[in-house]
């Protein structure tokens, strides 16, 4: 084993039809490590997330578990252990909600997808009793529980979660995040959280990432970004 | 754990689907405005006609309508997975059939098994011409693959010319055909023909609903029609489940066209027409259905047999304009079809 981390992202550059959006993006994550990204609306937190997954041409080293996965396709990125949570939710709204969790391991290969959905089925108890209905037809806390454990039927080493909290009631997100912290911990997943709440993310986050405009400007452990004075004012409001 | 999420929600709010039942009654709806529509122009038939005449219109209606349905099954396929329509299905399905009769001129074979050799090799076809002809495109770009599309329209028809020839060509039905094989009910004959096609077109639909329902081919095309992009993060190989959807149409379409075939004759431009029929089933039962598509295919069939052979001044010639004027009705009225969610936006 090597000291390497789990997902290093170093120069990386992004382009949207030509235009370039991240300008030498250098990240890290260890396993098992949950990192935030704050940023304001359209600084490239979200084109982050995308350049991970291989959904946005990037030039610069994106390496994953001790292996290059820059301009890998994204099926080969998601099969290593990847999964994403996009911004608005993710789930396939015409499939029923036990659909869209058999489509979660649709790349796994074990005998174990039952027995995994059932544990979800516990974690989240409604998501059974709506197991038949149309995933459009779930509330918006539902749709998200169910993208969470969609992405989680994976078995990901890295999970990246884009805005999770937008639109949600407080006590729902409240409990989102008990979740999160709980697969961070019991299962051991790393996570990259971007997010607008950004007193939350800070909470169950180790270290995190300042976007602006296309470069990471500040990185720094959690309780020092919490203290930052530029942080407080552009994103805790205090 | 939280509170609200993880409380279990009360009975009365299971399975409480407001969407579901919604779609529901509209689709209802619709189908019964059309069903009224026919029962009453079958009423006035059946008092113009008489009963024999009326049932023997009606058999070959559904008959018809079935295979048209067939059609449409295909062009529902590819429209599923890709939001395009395939303007080349009816040629590809021409050439099907043209496999199947070249398979049956090599040696004494069974009607059958020729079908299902050329069903084969249209299915391996389907999935290099997805690969070589469509896949190099912008996916996002349409109107670029439906140009494609049409180009092997064209060249697809000019390919059967020049290998075949223009000269119609006869097809033995895989059923028997003579005058006497049939049941007679009333006065009007159903042909085991029709019967061996209604089976084999139910049965078709029947393996592909459990295909699509219970493999993990079929649920990366469901994840792929519900969504390109989700689907990618699901770790879906986007261009192979495009290119199975494409094998599965281009083999049900040389199915149809191998079961049509034996009531008309083969030459090159033979499925153009039927396109047309197939495009109308679509369009009425939601180019996204799949049960639309057969339910589609059945009216369509019904509607060009009742009105081409009741209406005065519409003779079977007329029978294409029958077809467009139910696309137009659709389009006009609900776009999205009887069963479909997704409206076709631009052709």
């Amino acid at each position: 084993m090597t000291a390497e981390p789990l997902l290093r992202m170093r120069g990386v550059r992004a382009f949207y039809d030509g235009v370039e959006a991240l300008h030498g993006v250098d990240l890290t994550v260890d396993a098992g490590e949950v990192v935030v990204i704050l940023g304001a609306n359209g600084a490239g937190k979200t084109t982050t997330l995308r350049s991970i997954c291989g959904l946005t041409r990037t030039t610069g080293e994106i390496r994953f578990a001790g292996q290059d996965i820059s301009g890998a396709p994204t099926s080969s990125i998601v099969r290593r252990g990847v999964a994403m949570v996009p911004q608005g939710r993710g789930t396939l709204t015409d499939l029923s909600v036990e659909d869209n969790l058999l489509a979660g391991a649709i790349t796994r290969r074990d005998k174990d997808v039952a027995e995994d959905i059932a544990t979800w089925y516990d974690v989240f108890p409604r998501l059974a009793l709506r197991r038949h209905q149309s995933a459009g037809s779930l509330s918006g806390g539902e749709q998200q529980m169910l993208a969470v454990a969609r992405a989680m039927m994976l078995r990901p080493r890295l999970l990246l979660l884009d805005e999770p909290s937008l639109g949600l009631a407080p006590v729902i997100v409240r409990d989102l995040f008990d979740v999160l912290t709980r697969v961070n911990r019991e299962r051991g997943v790393a996570i990259v959280l971007v997010e607008q709440n950004a007193a939350l993310a800070l909470d169950i986050a180790q270290r995190g990432y300042v976007l602006e405009a296309g470069t990471i400007v500040l990185s720094a452990p959690a309780d020092r970004l919490r203290e930052d004075d530029a942080v407080r004012l552009a994103y805790l409001g205090y | 754990m939280g509170t609200v999420l993880s409380e279990t929600a009360r009975d009365d709010q299971a399975g409480l689907d407001v969407i579901a039942i919604r779609l529901r009654q509209g689709r209802l709806r619709a189908v019964l405005i059309v069903l009224a529509l026919l029962a009453a122009f079958s009423a006035w038939a059946l008092i113009d006609g008489g009963l024999q005449l009326y049932l023997q219109r009606f058999f070959d209606g559904v008959t018809n309508g079935l295979l048209y349905g067939l059609g449409a099954l295909s062009l529902v396929i590819v429209f599923k997975a890709t939001g395009i329509i395939n303007f080349a299905q009816g040629p590809m399905a021409m050439l099907g059939c043209y496999l199947a009769l070249t398979v049956l001129d090599l040696g004494p074979v069974p009607v059958v098994a020729a079908i299902v050799v050329a069903m084969v090799l249209s299915g391996l076809g389907g999935a290099v011409l997805e690969r070589v002809l469509i896949r190099p495109f912008d996916q996002n770009n349409h109107m670029a693959i439906i140009m494609v599309t049409l180009a092997l329209f064209l060249g697809f028809n000019a390919l059967a010319a020049l290998i075949w020839g223009f000269h119609p060509k006869s097809f033995p039905s895989p059923f028997p055909q003579g005058a006497a094989d049939a049941i007679v009910i009333a006065g009007a004959r159903l042909s085991y023909q029709a019967i061996g096609t209604a089976v084999l077109v139910v049965a078709t639909v029947v393996v592909l609903e459990a295909v699509l329902s219970r493999t993990r081919l079929g649920l990366a095309f469901r994840c792929v029609a519900s969504d390109v992009e989700r689907s990618r993060l699901l770790g879906i190989d986007i261009g192979r489940t495009v290119q199975f959807s494409w094998a599965l149409a281009a083999a049900v379409g040389t199915l149809g066209a191998c079961l049509i075939a034996p009531s008309t004759y083969v030459d090159p431009g033979f499925m153009n027409k039927i396109l047309v029929y197939a495009f109308a089933a679509a369009t009425l039962g939601g180019l996204d259905s799949i049960r639309g598509a057969l339910v589609g295919g059945l009216l369509t069939g019904l509607s060009v047999s009742l009105v081409t052979g009741y209406l005065p001044g519409v003779g079977s010639e007329l029978g294409l304009v029958v077809g467009f004027a139910v696309i137009i009705a659709v389009l006009q009225f609900k776009p999205a079809g009887l069963f479909g969610n997704r409206a076709m936006e631009r052709v």
